[in-house]
């Protein structure tokens, strides 16, 4: 599609990476279930793994579906390509393994998934990576953080489950003074709401499970390069800038000037620790994206409808969305987002002037609301935090999170408006009721 | 390798093969804004299959110091230099767009030095609108973007320089990027373009060579579209023309077809 402007972002959410198939004319993105791919002789072969030409081998490495996947989140992302795993967990220890090794450090949010917060502070831990935990918005802390062994600064565009925005710009900033990279999730959001890049992040991950997927049938991750930090510059990751004799001493940053990320991450990361998708998963993950611009601009709709409803309500103390003029990213929700603070998502928590058993009577009585442990589906979620995604943290790092006992994470849906507001409604007279 | 070329270090990635002079060499030029690595694929290929690989970095370019040329024919100069630093008397050359011009007149410079000539992406006159002299000199960000679009043809390539998954929009971006920032002193942009508009000596210099000539293009290339090598075809009526589907970027575009191109080039004659 020769021309001479970028694509838009919809165009590329439907277009990046597809075209018809060329042998059976195919117009959706064919599934290619298979393990493996025919060489066309033995140099082909041999020309395959040692990277003189360009195609796939063996589906744990990569694969055609998977391929278009790839090449359309990168697009979306505005990066140089991408690499789908087979979990955002798998996106974000691959990203972690490809930088560093034991002796390593890393800075990060406090406000963090749960699931994040424990990989870093209990489990590379045991593997020699220690990380440093910062409140999002202390740009001292994170300055102060970094030692001579640093290798990564990593948050969450807006954190799980506070909606702290991170901001992203000035985060960067100290992450390249330090000569290391700014390592962004950016699940809450998507693409569409955010572009990291645009402010400085260098590597971007997605759980694409939540809203690139959207319909709650798969577990996935992406992660994205945007080519643009320069590991040789930077002189702290010999991972990319020296040779490698665990694949022909190739020495990553001399093959690819802006893609030496990518290529230790899928020749070392997923060759070895194999956390590969599987290409049935990458074609549903992008059924949902080439509808991800109409999603979000509903789902946010309705979040703004449902955080106007909460904030009036008598029996809520707080909901904790940027729409809410008093929350403390509601400024800079308003200057990196899409769509401004409407920008900061779907999914958003807010707290009953209750015990934790009118919060507990509170979920029981939804109706359209489902119980449980994902977020960024195309029906409402609710779950209480404290005694799930964020059970294993200490009551210190929950307050550090911004999380309290009583607190319930919503995820907003696509469902008519009135209807969420009406089960909302009803469970809150329930939980009230119970009370007294 | 690292060398030593007009008394600057220059950097040549040698597809991951160490320099053997009793080899052929191949000599891998890239065009404006990009660096060695636009040839990671081909110049793997060839390393591997009998080759000497020299893809440079055009003098202060990324890794090469050096003043950058600010026209083909001082360019020329500095690749015959090369082969004089790496003690190669004849060698194969291979230009890409602005490269391509480079090594068409350092063939003509050296016809004997010169055991084939492949530009790929080329045409005569290279003539760069005033826009995007302007927009290179005065808003190169906004050029890149220009020129990244001009330059592909679609928006699903086959598995690529960085293997399946890369966004060669995205790659190629911020390459380019990248290049321009490499130079601190010089705008490396809006020189190279200067430099491809100026040139004046394709005819006469299609007129001294003396070797085999592939003309090789891509079919959707905006940039430097096939009819714009009429003028030179006209001088090299024995050139071997292979057209590719592929844009401008048709290294990345259409990486096998290119590679088989030069292959059977190379190998023919």
């Amino acid at each position: 599609m020769p021309g001479y402007s970028d694509p838009g972002f919809d165009t590329l959410a439907l277009h990046a990476g597809a075209s018809p198939d060329p042998t059976t004319g195919a117009r959706a993105v064919p599934i290619h279930l298979t393990t493996s791919f025919v060489f066309e002789s033995s140099d082909h072969a041999a020309a395959l793994f040692n990277l003189e030409r360009a195609g796939h081998v063996y589906s744990r490495i990569s694969n055609p579906t998977n391929a278009v996947l790839e090449q359309r989140v990168a697009a979306l992302e505005g990066g140089i390509g991408a690499i789908a795993t087979a979990s955002g967990q798998a996106a974000l220890h691959l990203s972690i393994a490809t930088l560093m090794g034991a002796g390593s450090h890393i800075v990060a949010s406090t406000a963090l998934y749960g699931g994040s917060q424990n990989l870093l502070h209990y489990t590379m831990r045991r593997f020699g990576i220690e990380t440093t935990f910062v409140k999002p918005n202390d740009l001292d802390g994170w300055r102060a953080a970094i030692r001579p062994d640093t290798k990564l600064l990593f948050g969450e565009t807006v954190g799980n489950p506070g909606l702290d925005v991170l901001d992203i710009p000035a985060v960067a900033d100290i992450a390249h003074a330090a000569g290391v990279p700014l390592l962004v999730d950016s699940t809450l959001t998507s693409p569409y709401l955010i572009k990291p890049f645009d402010w400085g992040a260098d590597i971007v991950y997605h759980s694409a499970t939540k809203f690139l997927s959207g319909h709650g049938t798969v577990i996935g991750g992406v992660v994205v390069d945007s080519g643009s930090f320069d590991w040789e510059r930077s002189g702290k990751f010999a991972e990319l800038t020296a040779a490698y004799d665990g694949f022909h001493n190739m020495v990553f940053s001399e093959e690819s000037t802006v893609g030496a990320f990518l290529l230790r991450a899928r020749r070392e990361g997923l060759r070895d620790f194999g956390a590969s998708m599987s290409p049935h998963t990458a074609w549903l993950i992008l059924q949902g994206i080439e509808t991800l611009p109409l999603r979000m601009e509903r789902h946010i709709d309705n979040t703004q409808k449902v955080v106007e409803f909460l904030a009036a309500h008598p029996f809520v103390s707080r909901v904790g969305h940027p729409l809410i003029e008093s929350h403390p990213s509601h400024a800079l929700a308003q200057k990196l987002l899409r769509h401004g603070a409407k920008g900061a998502g779907a999914v958003f928590s807010f707290d009953l002037k209750g015990s934790r058993e009118q919060g507990k009577k509170f979920i029981e009585a939804l109706r359209l609301f489902s119980h449980l442990a994902n977020v960024g589906d195309c029906r409402s979620l609710v779950i209480h935090p404290a005694s799930t995604t964020h059970f294993r943290m200490t009551d210190e790092a929950l307050t550090g999170a911004g999380i309290s006992q009583g607190t319930i994470r919503l995820s907003i849906g696509l469902e008519d408006p009135a209807d969420l507001i009406d089960d909302l409604k009803r469970a809150l007279k329930a939980a009230e009721k119970a009370g007294a | 390798m690292e060398l030593v070329v007009n008394g600057h270090r220059t950097y040549c990635y040698t597809g991951g093969k160490t320099f053997d002079a009793a080899k052929p060499t191949v000599v891998f030029v890239h065009g404006v804004l990009h660096d060695h690595s636009v040839w990671i694929l081909q110049s793997r290929w060839f390393a591997n299959h009998g080759w000497n690989v020299l893809a440079l970095d055009l003098p202060g370019h990324c890794r090469s110091e050096g003043t950058p040329p600010a026209r083909v024919e001082e360019a020329a100069d500095f690749v015959l230099a090369l082969l004089d630093a790496a003690g190669v008397e004849k060698a194969a050359l291979v230009g890409h767009s602005f490269g391509s011009l480079i090594a068409l007149e350092a063939t003509a410079r050296a016809p004997r030095r010169v055991t084939h000539l492949a530009l790929v992406g080329t045409a005569y006159p290279m003539v760069v609108s005033p826009a995007l002299l302007d927009g290179a000199l005065n808003d190169p960000q906004r050029t890149i973007a220009l020129v990244n679009n001009l330059s592909h043809s679609t928006m699903a390539p086959p598995p690529s320089s960085l293997g399946p998954g890369t966004w060669l929009h995205g790659s190629s971006r911020a390459l380019m990027r990248r290049v321009l920032a490499s130079n601190c002193t010089a705008n490396v942009f809006h020189i190279g373009f200067k430099a491809c508009n100026d040139y004046a000596n394709g005819e006469a210099a299609m007129a001294a060579v003396q070797c085999p000539v592939l003309f090789l293009l891509g079919a959707a290339d905006q940039m430097t579209p096939p009819r714009a090598t009429r003028t030179l075809l006209g001088r090299a009526p024995n050139a071997r023309v292979v057209t590719v589907e592929a844009g401008h970027a048709l290294l990345s575009e259409a990486p096998d077809a290119t590679l088989f191109a030069l292959r059977d080039f190379l190998a023919a004659a």
